[in-house]
Formats: C-alpha cells, structure tokens, sequence
C-alpha cells in the first residue's frame, strides 16, 4: 500500500513537471471549450425560433442537444489524448534502465501498476474537474437536468478509465515511447469502433457490439446506468492491468 | 548472507553464468572481478531480483531470490552498472520516493535522507534535477538510494566506473566505511581497487568461478613460483648466464641497467643467488622476492582458462 502511494505520488512529479500534461490539459478543454460553446449557441438559436413557434418548445433540451454531443466529443479527444499520458508510464523506465531500481526496490508488481495506473486516473479526473465549469455554467443560465449529465460524467470517468488501463499496458510491452502510443491509440480505435460491426450486420455482430467501448459508453450517456455497463468497464480496467502484470512477471524471465 | 548454489543463466541460446556455486558471510566485503562480459553484472543482477535464473539458486539474508523476491530485496540496496535516475524528480525528491518505496520508517524518513545526503557528499546538489547531475554526483546518487535504509547487503555493480581519479577516491572511502555494518558484494575490472577493498576476491570467467579467495593467498598461489629481482654491476651476458646457471632457476630476464628478473621455483635461492654474485667479484646492488600483483593472478588464471578452452 505504502508502496503504491510512493509509486503514485512520484508519477504524479513527474506528471506535474513535465510539459504533456499542461499540453494535453490545455488542448482537451480548448476544444472542449469550443464544443460546448458552438452547441451552446446553437441551442440558444433554436430557443428562439422555438419563442415564435412554441411546437418547438417541446423538442428543446438541453442535455440531449448540448451535453450528450458535448460528452461524446470529449471522449474522442480523450481517446486521442490518453496514448500520450500514458506511453511514458512503463516504456521510459526500460529505457532508461530506472527499471533496474524499480524492480529491486522491494515493491510488489502490482504496487508498481496501481501506482502509475492511478496517478493517469488522477490527471484525467482532474482533466475532467474542470469541464464541470461548462454544466454549472449553464445551470445558472436555463434549467437543467442534473440526472444524464451525471450518469455522463460517470461514463467519461469509466470510459477514461478503461483507456489508461489499455494504454498502460501498452507502455509495458516497449520500451519505445512511440511504439506504446501507436499501439494504444490502434488498440483503443479498435475497441471503439468495433461495434460498427453491428450495422453491417456480419456474423459475431453481437458479440462484437458487446466488446465494443462505445456502446457501453452510450448507455451511460442517455443516462441509464445498467450493471451490465459498469461490469463491462470495471472488467476491462482490471483485464488489462492483470495483462500488465503479466508482461512485468515474464521480463525478470525473458530479459 | 548470500548463498548461490549452481546458479545458471541462458539468454536465449547465450550462456551467461554457468553453474555458479558461493557464498558471502555477513559482514564480508567481496569482489566480483572478472573481464566484460564474464558474468559479473547478470550474477548481481540476478541476486538483487532484477533476473531469474535459468536453474540454480540464490538467496540473500535467507530468503530466495526468486520465491521470496519481496523479503530479499527488502535487505538489499542495489547500485547498477549505470547508475540510472530519474531526470525530471530533484535529488531529494528522489531520495523520498526511495525510501517510501523501500519501506523505512515514515517518521524516521526525513533524518534518514537528511543523514545520506551528508554521507555522500550531495549536500550542495539536493534541490538539482537529477537530469543536471554531473556523472560524479549521479553515481554518488546511485550509491546513496542502495544505502537508503541501511539494508544489511550491499549489491554495487561496478561503483567507481566512468569517475575521475579524485572521485573514485571518494567512493572507494567511502565503501570502505560501509565495511562491518553491512556486507557488500561489488563488481569491477579494476584490480588494484578490488584488491584495495575487498577481503576476498571471487575472480569469474566466462560464466565460471576460476577462483575464490583473499588477494594474499590468490598471489601467494602463484606465486609457487616465486620471483626474485636482482641488482648486479657487472657484465651483463655474464651475469645472465651464471644466473641461469644456478640449479632451480627457471628464467632470467635481463631488464637492462643491471637489473635482471630471475623466476624460481623457491625463493630460498636467495642466499645462492647472492654467494654466486659475490664469489664471481661483481657488486651485489640489490635481492628482494617479488610478490606477484592481482593483475598477474587475473591474468594468469584468465589466460589459463583461455588455453584450455577447446
């Protein structure tokens, strides 16, 4: 336990530190910023024309037309974004032969995965803090409906999650910092678009839809939250960081 | 305080240590010496748990290094051949990071950087990024997170490599220090500092212990035959033979300037040697046995080794 925290406080340093952070931070809520705003406004424009033709006022909503498109927004830029937080995580430690230190510090396996898989967790949620701005901005501006723009923050926080575990382990199978983004960002496409699958409607298509991250992800959006969901994404975090142990135990052997 | 018993490691079809069988009583200082590539570093490597072996076993302060890895590497600091850091935390925020992930005592954290930084000198450089150190400051750095904690073995993979003479120095001082508080096993192919440090020297070649043993006695062994050096005035073709004429000198060696080598199979040739020189009416200059160095042991058992390899 100790040994996580120490794990996890030094990747936070490092994260704090260096420039991927404030860069990769700047870029999600600069385009965060700029999607909330173009919806925002188009919302506005439609509460107008809804003002002279009330047979629209009944279409008008706030979380379907800002938040829902705003929440699958982010979650692209994130999935873009998480090879870069994480590709550093295991890779650079083989490169630059810290390995050596890590792995003969008297820390368990698992110490060292919970360590650094948290610290990336901490740096999106804080990510994610701070497009809270955008739905209490607008509550003070019209009425909203807490209720879907929870159950969405609680799937970015799932869907996030899943990503920096897949990324993780990615960064443990090189020690190329490139190779582990490339290898994440391929990984992750995969597992988002695979339930495409579905509308072609190849054999396998629903097994393929239930593998997929973005179906999961949407259920959480319109703001059901199914077990089904949860256990979906809870499984996929621990699959991949189990998966990450795994490669760590068979270094000592392959060298 | 460690115990390897037929220890081997394959990388892939790579044979690199080839049943290695030692031990290391606690409060020893030994040294790992052998020529790149003998085996030294995969050896430390495997004892601080960074490697498994192929077969064999090794344990450190009785806990297995592979079954019980945790409990081993917890009585255990380890320098590596590199000394690598990492560049973006401070020293001391390194340090930090080292003790608590080694495990010492929160509360007694602070005092205990605060004592290692003294001892190793880092004083002036403990708010600089590691990546700014100079390679002097860094294997220093190096040194002091395997002290962290005072583990009672010491593992220190070739600690005074790539260091200027002044700082290597200061290193061996300080290893030498270290010596009866903990029990260190280094690595080096620098033979006058492991002959300097260390009680017993373990001399490794290609994968195989071709010796165990004090410096002392390693060149007390060779030297079965001993060397006599000579100072004779006179006329050198001469002196070289009547030398050689002697019953048990093997070889003479004429080193000019009067001086001459001879290799003996005992050095109780001495008093003939001198009642030779003397009776002939040439002046005895000089007579003393020559010890032979480390640097001649390695060689020797090295270059043994290599002829009989088929």
């Amino acid at each position: 336990m100790t040994g996580a925290l120490a794990m996890l406080r030094k990747e936070l340093i490092v994260y704090f530190t260096t420039p991927i952070f404030y860069l990769t931070g700047f870029f999600f809520l600069a385009l965060g910023g700029f999607f909330f705003y173009t919806s925002a406004a188009y919302y506005s424009m439609v509460s107008l024309t809804a003002a002279q033709q009330p047979q629209y006022a009944a279409m008008l909503n706030a979380v379907q037309m800002i938040f829902r498109p705003l929440f699958s927004t982010l979650a692209i830029i994130f999935i873009m974004m998480v090879p870069l937080l994480t590709m550093r995580l295991l890779a650079e430690e083989k490169r630059s032969g810290t390995a050596e230190l890590l792995f003969t510090y008297p820390l368990s396996d698992w110490a060292v995965i919970i360590g650094k898989y948290l610290a990336s967790l901490i740096v999106y949620l804080i990510f994610l803090a701070c497009t809270l701005v955008y739905p209490v901005f607008f509550s003070f501006l019209g009425k909203l409906d807490w209720g879907p723009v929870l159950s969405g923050y609680l799937g970015l926080i799932l869907l996030g999650g899943a990503c920096l575990a897949l990324g993780l382990f990615a960064s443990s199978l090189t020690e190329n910092q490139i190779i582990a983004a490339v290898a994440a960002f391929a990984m992750l496409l995969l597992f988002w678009l695979i339930g495409w699958q579905q509308e072609v409607g190849s054999p396998g298509a629903g097994f393929f839809g239930a593998i997929s991250l973005l179906d999961h992800f949407e259920n959480l959006l319109k703001g059901v939250i199914d077990t089904r969901d949860l256990v979906y994404f809870l499984s996929f975090i621990f699959f991949f960081l189990f998966l990450t142990k795994r490669q760590l135990e068979s270094r000592r052997w392959r060298a | 305080m460690i115990e390897v018993q037929d220890l081997t490691k394959f990388y892939g079809p790579t044979l690199a240590i080839d049943r290695l069988t030692f031990a290391v009583e606690p409060g020893e200082i030994v040294g790992f010496l052998g020529p790149n590539a003998a085996g030294k570093t995969t050896t430390l490597k495997i004892l601080a748990g960074f490697l498994a072996p192929t077969s064999g076993s090794a344990a450190v302060n009785g806990h297995d290094c592979l079954t019980a890895s945790l409990q081993a590497r917890a009585s255990l600091g380890y320098l590596p051949e590199t000394a690598p850091l990492y560049p973006d935390l401070t020293v001391t925020q390194f340090l930090r990071f080292a003790a608590r992930a080694k495990g010492v005592d929160p509360k007694a954290e602070s005092g205990e950087i605060d004592r290692i930084i003294e001892d190793c000198g880092l004083t002036e450089v403990r708010h600089t990024l590691n990546a700014s150190l100079s390679k002097g400051f860094r294997q220093r750095l190096g040194l002091a997170q395997a002290l962290l904690g005072s583990p009672p073995l010491l593992i220190l993979d070739e600690p005074t490599i790539g260091l200027d003479p002044s700082q290597i120095v200061e290193i061996r001082q300080l290893i030498k220090e270290l010596a009866g508080a903990h029990t260190v096993i280094l690595s080096s192919h620098i033979l006058p500092e492991v002959s300097m440090l260390c009680e017993r020297v373990i001399i490794i070649n290609h994968g195989r212990i071709v010796a165990s043993d004090t410096p002392q006695n390693l060149s007390r062994q060779m030297s079965r035959g001993s060397r006599i050096a000579l100072g004779v005035r006179g006329p050198e073709p001469e002196v070289a033979a009547a030398l050689q004429g002697v019953s048990g000198v093997r070889t003479v060696a004429a080193q000019g300037d009067g001086r001459y080598l001879v290799e003996a199979g005992d050095l109780e040739l001495r008093p003939l040697l001198a009642r030779l020189v003397v009776e002939k009416g040439w002046d005895l200059l000089e007579l003393k046995a020559q010890e032979f160095t480390l640097e001649d042991v390695f060689l020797n058992l090295v270059t043994e080794e290599e002829a009989d390899a088929p």
